[in-house]
């Protein structure tokens, strides 16, 4: 049995530290093709999982609102992302077509929101939100 | 009311929070109930998350997200975390922590994996592992509010041992059905062979297409993914399904 820790022990296997670039998008090249292949791979999350690091930038629920894609023009909830991360940040592919919709990287002291695969974003502004 | 606490956030973007771990439960082998005391706690809706942030002594922090477990007007907030070997936080959250110990949390979060007790459609759960948690919220929301919405589950584990809030999932709940399928090991005299879930076995809790249901899916990415395309082939419209993936946690 492991002793019981009362903080948190860092592991050594998993999350080496990736320095934060100055524009972490500077290379990023605007298109990127996938070709999902659901057999081999599964190493992803969904847009619902955006919705804590969104909401430090955020005073709306942004997973809940509706993307287009500039890869393929599929409109759907950012939810349905499939996000990827996360080092060095938190990368959403369109479940269609791949194009990456969103990026956010946070820094110590700024975040960073790619949207440039992103038509438009449209928010229900309902009786709760 | 959940309603009314939740548009307490317009207008103000979530801070970091400080909860006290007042209690634990363990709900299997590999899985404990977390129950903490944030204090503010704004109140959340059935479905949603938090952030926990973890810190280590040498300055190194992580963070993972847990779903919310307690029904929104619940005295407490319940986490359940189940440990995944090799993992790095959750063997940590699920077997390590003492009554007493603080934690950093951010939340409530996700306005879009939830129900809200305002639907009146029949809803259909699919659960894979600990996908359960975020459901067992709506159910407990359910129950909670003396809501009628008919609502089934399906809840896929690897053995009988394996299931959370045992007990209370067959507890007599009017309008609910549970059912349970196995993919490793069945309990005795059980008419089903271990396999994952089929197209069978969703055929026999999708609801009509024409009845307009809600399916909420969850669990491991893998399962998810393979539910969904289920439902789908099944002629439940594509949004009319919510899924949420955890990872590749395996199931
Ligand atoms: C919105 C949301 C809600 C969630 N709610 C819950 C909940 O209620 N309860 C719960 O128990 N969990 C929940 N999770 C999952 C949780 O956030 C963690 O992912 C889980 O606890 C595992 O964390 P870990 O640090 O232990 O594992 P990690 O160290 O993050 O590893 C996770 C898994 O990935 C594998 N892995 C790690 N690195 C790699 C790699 N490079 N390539 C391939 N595989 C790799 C590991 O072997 C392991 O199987 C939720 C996730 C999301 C996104
Ligand atoms: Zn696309």
């Amino acid at each position: 049995m492991p002793e019981p820790a009362h903080h948190f022990q860092r592991s050594a296997h998993h999350f080496q530290h990736t320095p934060h670039p100055a524009d972490p998008f500077a290379d990023e090249p605007a298109v990127t093709d996938v070709q999902y292949d659901d057999a081999v791979d599964d190493d992803y999350e969904d847009g619902n999982a955006l919705a804590g690091p969104l909401s430090e930038l955020f005073a709306v629920d942004v997973v809940s609102a509706q993307g287009q894609c500039t890869g393929c023009g599929t409109t759907g909830p950012i939810a349905q992302l499939r996000v990827y991360g996360p080092g060095p940040g938190l990368v959403a592919r369109c479940p269609v077509c791949g194009q990456v919709v969103l990026r956010v990287v946070r820094g110590t002291e700024s975040a960073w929101l790619d949207l440039r695969g992103t038509v438009s974003l449209q928010f229900r502004l309902g009786a709760d939100r | 009311m959940a309603r009314a606490a939740v548009s307490g956030r317009l207008g103000e973007r979530l801070r970091w929070r400080v909860a006290t771990l007042v209690g634990q439960r363990v709900e299997t082998p590999a899985a404990r109930t977390l129950v903490l005391d944030v204090p503010g706690w704004p109140g959340h809706l059935a479905g949603q998350h938090v952030d926990l942030r973890l810190t280590a002594e040498d300055g190194y922090s992580t963070q993972r997200s847990y779903s919310i477990a307690s029904a929104p007007d619940g005295a407490s907030l319940e986490l359940t975390v189940q440990r995944v070997s090799e993992g790095e936080v959750s063997p940590y959250l699920a077997q390590d922590l003492l009554d007493g110990d603080l934690l950093e949390l951010r939340g409530p979060v996700g306005g879009w994996f939830v129900w809200r007790p305002e639907q009146s459609e029949p809803i259909l759960l699919v659960a894979g592992g600990s996908g359960i948690v975020p459901l067992m919220a709506m159910i407990r929301a359910r129950r909670q509010l003396g809501v009628t919405t008919p609502f089934r589950l399906l809840y896929s584990v690897r053995t009988p041992e394996d299931r959370m809030y045992v007990d209370e999932l067959q507890a007599p709940d009017p309008g609910l059905e549970v059912t349970f399928l196995y993919t490793r090991q069945v309990p005795e005299d059980w008419p089903r062979f271990p396999s994952r879930i089929t197209e069978k076995d969703m055929a026999a809790v999708a609801w009509p297409p024409s009845m307009l249901a809600t399916s909420y899916i969850c669990g491991p990415t893998a399962f998810v993914e393979y539910a969904a395309d289920l439902l789908v082939e099944l002629g439940q419209p594509p949004d009319r399904i919510r899924t949420e993936r955890f990872g590749p946690t395996g199931d």
